[in-house]
């Protein structure tokens, strides 16, 4: 894990200080609310329907059992003992007042955490892969090009007022578990012929009102360019973006109106002219420096099976149903990648109180070399755990709620916060998914649908990824009453898609069964348990899950 | 109003920033706004005295790349302070083409950003905000002084600096 030295501890103390100041200014009004907001959010702090809202950075979702028992600290003293885990691999804290923001930044500053950038029109908190530095898959550590990123585009002086937010994403595995198609930068780290490391570039990926796939720029990057070439990125957006409407300002959009081709010679110039004069080109020390904060844990030498883990599994069923889902197969033999699901039936999705981030933080240092990670799946991840140990985590995990066997499973739902907190919110996103929940909340039942990822958004901005779900749903309002909109065959990894709209809305009553109806014809019309459902959804086109919704209308 | 150039407060500002169709005063330096420099350009060449150019937050530098090296000032405008166009066209002009005149920035030009402006390459700030120039000239600045990536202005790496080839300081500065 990235720790800070003398500059990195100095930078955020000067940082809690200017927005002490800030907030000063505001409590004595010499802001106004207007001149406020842009400041406030650049430090995270919304003003939602009962409170303010405090958005904590967590880069690349990696934490340590410091940091977590901070947050778990932080919960209990300043909100109402819990906070909320985001897809983007933030924590939320709902329930702030806003004189004491400026102590609770001075408390993160000590376990090296912040708010800096996690709102606003600036570059946000840069994403990866949850399972980085522990997946089977990947070639390197994405996290290190994100601590690099992340560094360079802190208070960067000429990237600070964008046309509007801007969101890298950064991967290293065929496997797109960062969903970066969907981001502004989308980055996958890899390697040409010649064994060189270097990015595919994608850009101007995109959820929200006009949900946009990221287009391929560069097939190539050297990797000792990466932040030329974001720079250039930054300034053509910057310069060309649009500022007249604020639902057109993406970059998703100037990509989209520009054209792709224009867009990436645009970029291409300005890189070729940035590339020139060097002084972003990164040395290998300097990359090698950053890596080796990131080195691999001292793993033990260890069988690939182990035989406690393997007697564990065939003594108890519940066991065996949480290894299925809910431990990923480690790069090292002996080891797991435990999911904690941040989804028990019936729960906020993505919520934890202060209790069990604590557990989870005895657990991190006791069993996974002190490292947890939250998913853009609005889950936890002990990413390190030794096979022989997985039942002892698995034990305690359940005794806090937190070992429900349900990763990537129908109930394993995305739901951003809804009309029960967010003042731009059409419906309620947390009651629908606590709904679906229980209506499928059988774990047979659950394991016979296979892998199927639902995910809600309260409007159309779409925190909840709803486009990329394989069912998605989004409130809307309609006379004043809520109704919900369903989207089938989305997806966000890398073989990305925008799911389409079935076709008129469900209200409130309706909308579980709707959800039970097109999992209904799934099973029905699935030519195996293989086919999951994004597959069988691509086969037979949306036309059969419409009839068994709208056939009696 | 008050002008802000090269880290203090200046009394005397020789130029006259000209409307579209003002009428060109016979001496003394002028800055234009950019169409009408760029229409008037062969006229000016004659002129003796220092040429500046007003480019407003969107306009950019098309049409004017062979003028720059002749200019000496040039004004860059924010119309909002949430408008950052020109954070950009700042530091293309100071990097890319070399551009070591004035260069100055007005409009919503507010405490909170002036760091991002001085690093970007502006040296003078026309500030019309009260709260900011009551600041400034009181020393009341607070904002970060460290920095993870290198801009315009000539800026000393800092203290713990070994190894790391972006990091900079504006201790002792604005
Ligand atoms: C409750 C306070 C929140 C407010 C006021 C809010 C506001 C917004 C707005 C206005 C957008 C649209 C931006 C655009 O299209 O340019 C947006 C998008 C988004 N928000 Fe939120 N949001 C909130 C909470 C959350 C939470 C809790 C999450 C994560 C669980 C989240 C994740 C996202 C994501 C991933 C997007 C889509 C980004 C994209 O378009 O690519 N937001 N949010
Ligand atoms: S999708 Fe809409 S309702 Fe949900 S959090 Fe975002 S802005 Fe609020």
């Amino acid at each position: 894990m990235y720790r800070y030295d003398e500059f990195d501890r100095q930078f955020v103390a000067e940082r809690v200080e200017e927005f002490r100041d800030q907030v000063a200014r505001r409590l004595s009004g010499e802001l106004t609310e207007d001149e406020f907001k842009p400041l406030r959010l650049m430090n995270g702090v919304y003003l939602q329907l009962h409170a303010y809202m405090l958005r904590i950075a967590i880069p690349y979702g990696t934490l340590n059992s410091r940091k977590l028992r901070r947050l778990a600290h932080i919960a209990r003293r300043y909100d109402r003992g819990f906070g909320h885990f985001t897809t983007r691999q933030n924590l939320q804290f709902n329930w702030i007042k806003l004189e004491e923001v400026p102590e609770i930044l001075k408390e993160l500053a000590e376990v090296e955490m912040h708010a800096i950038q996690t709102s606003g029109n600036c570059i946000r908190n840069v994403s990866a892969d949850h399972f980085a530095g522990a997946a089977a898959d990947e070639i390197a550590d994405p996290r290190v090009y994100a601590e690099i990123l992340r560094q360079w585009s802190s208070l960067h002086p000429e990237f600070t007022f964008l046309p509007r937010k801007f969101k890298i994403a950064v991967v290293a595995a065929e496997a797109d578990r960062a969903a970066i198609q969907v981001h502004d930068i989308g980055l996958q780290v890899k390697r040409n012929e010649a064994g060189e490391t270097g990015f595919a570039v994608w850009v101007g990926g995109g959820l929200g009102r006009t949900p946009m796939i990221g287009r391929k720029v560069r097939d190539f990057l050297p990797e000792a360019e990466l932040l030329s070439y974001c720079e250039a990125i930054l300034r053509v957006y910057n310069m060309h973006g649009r500022r007249d409407n604020k639902y057109k300002a993406r970059l998703k959009i100037l990509v989209h109106e520009t054209g792709v081709d224009e867009i990436a010679r645009d970029i291409e110039a300005e890189y070729e002219d940035i590339r020139a004069r060097g002084a972003l080109t990164m040395p290998q020390e300097e990359i090698a420096r950053i890596r080796a904060y990131f080195a691999p844990p001292a793993f033990a030498e260890l069988p690939a099976r182990s035989s406690a883990f393997e007697a564990a599994k065939a003594d108890s069923r519940s066991f065996a149903r949480f290894v299925e889902r809910n431990v990923a197969p480690h790069r090292v033999p002996g080891y797991g990648i435990v999911t904690i699901s941040l989804k028990a039936i019936g729960a906020p999705p993505g919520d934890a109180t202060a209790e069990q981030m604590e557990l989870i933080a005895d657990l991190a240092e006791r069993y996974s070399f002190d490292e947890v990670r939250v998913s853009h799946e609005q889950n936890l991840v002990l990413p390190h755990v030794r096979l022989d140990d997985i039942p002892a985590v698995h034990a305690a995990l359940a005794e806090a709620d937190l070992a429900t066997p349900n990763a990537g499973l129908v109930t394993d739902i995305i739901a951003c916060p809804g009309l029960d907190y967010c003042s731009l919110a059409n419906a309620r996103s947390i009651p629908v998914a606590q709904r679906i929940a229980e209506r499928f909340a059988d774990i047979e039942r659950q394991k016979e649908i296979g892998e199927l990822k639902i995910k809600i958004s309260g409007c159309i901005n779409a925190c909840g990824h709803h486009h990329v779900g394989h069912i998605g749903i989004l409130g809307v309002d309609r006379k004043g009453e809520e109704f919900y909109q369903i989207t089938l065959g989305g997806s966000g990894d890398e073989t990305c898609s925008i799911g389409e709209i079935v076709g008129k809305g469900f209200s409130s009553d309706e909308v579980v069964g709707a959800v039970e109806t097109i999992v209904e014809t799934y099973l029905r019309l699935r030519e195996g348990p293989q086919e999951t459902f994004l597959s069988a959804f691509r086969r037979l086109g949306e036309a059969p899950f419409r009839e068994a919704l709208y056939a009696d209308a | 109003m008050a002008l802000y150039r090269n880290g203090s407060f200046v009394a005397d500002d020789p130029w006259r920033i000209l409307g579209a169709d003002e009428a060109l005063p016979a001496e003394g330096p002028v800055a234009l706004p950019k169409a009408r420099f760029i229409a008037e350009r062969d006229g000016l060449a004659g002129r003796n005295a220092p040429l500046g150019v007003v480019i407003e937050a969107g306009e950019g530098l098309d049409g004017l790349e062979d003028d720059i090296n002749r200019l000496s000032l040039v004004v860059l405008t924010f119309p909002k302070y949430t408008d950052g166009r020109n954070y950009s066209t700042a530091r293309i002009l100071r990097e890319r083409f070399g551009y070591r005149g004035e260069l100055r920035a007005i409009g919503n030009v507010l405490r909170d950003q002036l760091r991002f402006m001085l690093r970007c390459g502006f040296d003078a700030l026309e500030i019309t905000h009260e709260g900011t120039i009551a600041a400034l000239r009181d020393g009341r600045i607070n904002l970060v002084s460290l920095h993870y990536q290198p801009a315009s202005r000539d800026e000393a790496a800092p203290p713990t600096a070994g190894g790391h080839p972006w990091r900079r300081s504006s201790a002792g500065r604005l």
